[in-house]
């Protein structure tokens, strides 16, 4: 589904993403974890589209698709959804209206035609329900005067909306108290499914133990420089991250 | 000053002396010693240059070097308006056609117990001593060349009295269509209304032009708050890119009454707005919002003042604005606080958002506050679309075209939501929407 090929990434001339490898299939959901600095952030950002960062190497696929040449609107159409980790506000926009901008655009793209007002609401409520969302909410400004947690609830809704192919949820957990962790991950699992996978961006293992992955990375100084299966996050939950620092400089 | 200059004064000036020439008795009349007192002003001060400071950064010499028929008749029909696209709705509507009330496009549908309502030439025909008691009252301290020149040729406009303690429950929303289908157009309407004790009045001023030809719109409006009343005055331009227009809305406001203003500036190739308050009571609450959107070559110059003159009362002040393409912007708001006026509450901001590296911004606050206990604010901001909030909702899928639109509508929507007219609102969502989706 995802193929990442030595990608190569650099915001204002500093290299930040040094050659990073990573397949991602159906199905499977992958953690990134790694010190503060090591580029877990610009990868996420980069896979979604942001402007600042300039891409200097590598290749990035998803579904057979260069994605790295298409706009950011262009690949959530594609089934792209990155959960931000800091959500931004928008006065003046509601949470539902913006939505349905959404929803419709991204139909547009497919070919599809748009959902009428009865369809979207009703679509709408359903999802708000897996997340808890309440209705108030959804016709508030979008993330005006939402706390931390709010914010990132309105995330997992949105996604839980647009039903994306990949979901890149960057530092999900920052912020969040254990009750807003627990309804923000059901809502992320209720949307697992064998064709759909999800990259999980994380500096600490606890989100991992209510989302379990299926691979987790570690990367540090824009490498990939260590892969295992879940059981690795509990590892670097007892011992840090600087074994795995000593390991590199050793090789390095 | 170039010779055209010079030509446009002059011919207004021999124009004035024509027409006088040929009033029979009505020279003498309390009201023509005014205008004629008004002229004599006006050939002093001549049209301002950029010299002068509140003319600084709007320079009327395109608008002076062209002649303008200030008397052209019209044979336009209401299926000439219906490209204006100005929806109907339960409102007194009142035409003006280059300035000259039009009866047959006029409807009212207030009783008139709850207001006196005519045109000022049949008001200054039927009682020409009320119509003098208001006329030039307010306006005529304002020192500005254009105000004076209107008061010189003031003919035609409407005259509107709302009796004490009556609410005018249908909005009057006044007309201005300027017919400049084969000719320039010139117009000079003058507004004067009055509204008593406790009594309330929704008004709106609407400026429209037919045709391509150049418009030149020199508007006048007098607005008297007696005590207790409330008052919301709307000012919607939506003019050809040939228009020019100078307006004055000068108002006086009495102890506890509330005044709302709303400017919105659609279109227009040059407009110069000029909101005075003056704040002569206590406890008195007023607003004023605005909006412009001026792209090409327009230019979109808003001077407000709020002159507190007694004490405890209120002022609020917001306007925005969206520059596009060469535009240009001013504002200039101006806050007095005079010595009596202590306890005065007076905020004032100004937010812009200048999307092209060619359109600029002038924005000015200008406080002078001559009371000690007072509390008064001021903040400007002018910058660019929010590029993060713009990347969030292209992450959505939203394309990067319809992101900037949803920002700039919710960017105008709290000025906007301000409008209490439902019909005038919904209108300006639906052009607004238009405006930023064709760009």
């Amino acid at each position: 589904m995802l193929s990442i090929n030595d990608l190569r990434a650099s915001v204002e001339g500093k290299e930040i993403l040094k050659g990073i490898n990573l397949e991602v299939k159906p199905g499977e959901v992958h953690a990134i974890m790694g010190p503060n600095g090591s580029g877990k952030s610009t990868l996420a950002s980069v896979l979604a589209g942001r402007e600042e960062y300039e891409v200097t190497g590598g290749s990035v696929t998803f579904n057979g698709k260069d994605i790295l040449e298409i706009a950011p609107e262009e690949r959530a159409a594609e089934g792209i959804f990155l959960a931000f980790q800091y959500p931004v506000e928008i006065p003046g926009v509601t949470t539902i209206n913006f939505l349905k901008t959404a929803v419709n655009e991204i139909r547009k793209y497919r070919g599809e035609s748009p959902l009428d007002a009865a369809q979207f609401l009703k679509m709408v409520r359903e999802k708000a329900k897996l997340v808890s969302m309440n209705d108030s909410l959804l016709k508030r400004a979008l993330n005006e005067g939402f706390s931390g947690g709010e914010k990132k609830r309105n995330e997992i809704f949105q996604m839980a909306v647009l039903e994306p192919k990949l979901a890149i949820l960057d530092e999900t957990d920052s912020g969040l108290d254990i009750d807003a962790l627990r309804i923000v991950s059901e809502g992320v699992n209720s949307l697992r499914s064998p064709e759909r996978a999800t990259i999980v961006v994380t500096h600490y293992q606890r989100l991992l133990d209510y989302i379990v992955p299926d691979y987790v990375h570690v990367l540090y100084k824009g490498r990939i420089v260590k892969s295992g299966p879940k059981e690795l996050a509990l590892e670097l939950e007892e011992k840090g991250y600087d074994w795995i620092k000593a390991e590199v400089e050793a090789v390095s | 000053m170039s010779t055209e200059t010079i030509d446009l004064k002059t011919r207004l000036v021999t124009d004035f002396y024509a027409r006088e020439s040929v009033m029979n008795g009505a020279a003498a009349s309390a009201l023509h010693q005014k205008k004629r007192a008004a002229l004599a002003r006006f050939d002093k001060l001549g049209f301002p240059t950029i010299k002068n400071e509140e003319w600084k950064y709007s320079n009327v010499k395109e608008l002076v070097s062209e002649s303008y028929n200030f008397n052209a008749a019209s044979d336009i029909e209401l299926s000439d308006l219906e490209d204006l696209k100005i929806p109907e709705q339960d409102a007194n509507i009142i035409y003006f056609v280059n300035g000259h009330y039009h009866a047959g496009l006029s409807r009212l549908v207030s009783s008139s117990d709850q207001l006196t309502i005519s045109s000022l030439s049949d008001a200054i025909k039927n009682d020409p001593d009320l119509i003098n008691s208001f006329f030039n009252e307010l306006a005529g301290e304002s020192g500005d060349a254009f105000t004076e020149l209107n008061t010189a040729f003031t003919h035609d406009g409407i005259f509107i009295h709302v009796p004490e303690n009556k609410t005018v429950e249908h909005p009057v929303i006044l007309r201005f269509v300027s017919d400049a289908r084969s000719q320039n157009i010139g117009s000079q309407p003058r507004n004067i209304i009055s509204v008593g004790r406790n009594a309330h009045l929704k008004l709106a001023e609407a400026f429209r032009t037919l045709g391509t030809e150049r418009s030149f719109t020199n508007a006048v409006t007098e607005i008297y708050v007696s005590e207790d009343a409330g008052v919301e005055y709307y000012k919607v331009q939506n003019e050809s890119d040939k228009a020019y227009h100078v307006g004055t809305t000068q108002v006086r406001m009495l102890d506890r009454s509330q005044f709302y203003a709303g400017t919105v500036t659609l279109n227009g190739r040059f407009t110069r707005n000029n909101l005075n308050i003056v704040i002569d009571g206590e406890r008195c609450e007023a607003y004023m919002y605005g909006l412009y959107f001026p792209d090409g070559v327009q230019h979109v110059d808003n001077h407000t003042t709020a002159d507190h003159r007694k004490p405890n009362s209120n002022s609020n002040e917001l306007y925005k604005g969206i520059l596009r393409d060469r535009s240009k912007g001013v504002f200039n708001g101006k806050i007095f606080v005079r010595p009596d006026a202590q306890k005065t509450n007076a905020f004032q901001s100004c937010k812009n958002i200048v999307l092209s590296p060619d359109a600029t911004m002038n924005t000015k606050p200008q406080l002078e506050i001559f009371a000690d206990d007072v509390k008064c604010s001021h903040g400007t901001t002018t910058g660019q679309i929010d590029e993060e909030a713009l990347f969030y909702m292209r992450s959505r899928g939203i394309s990067h075209s319809e992101a900037l639109s949803l920002l700039m509508f919710a960017f105008c929507a709290d000025v906007v939501s301000q409008i209490k007219i439902d019909s005038i609102r919904e209108y300006l969502e639906n052009v607004i929407a238009e405006k930023l989706a064709t760009k």
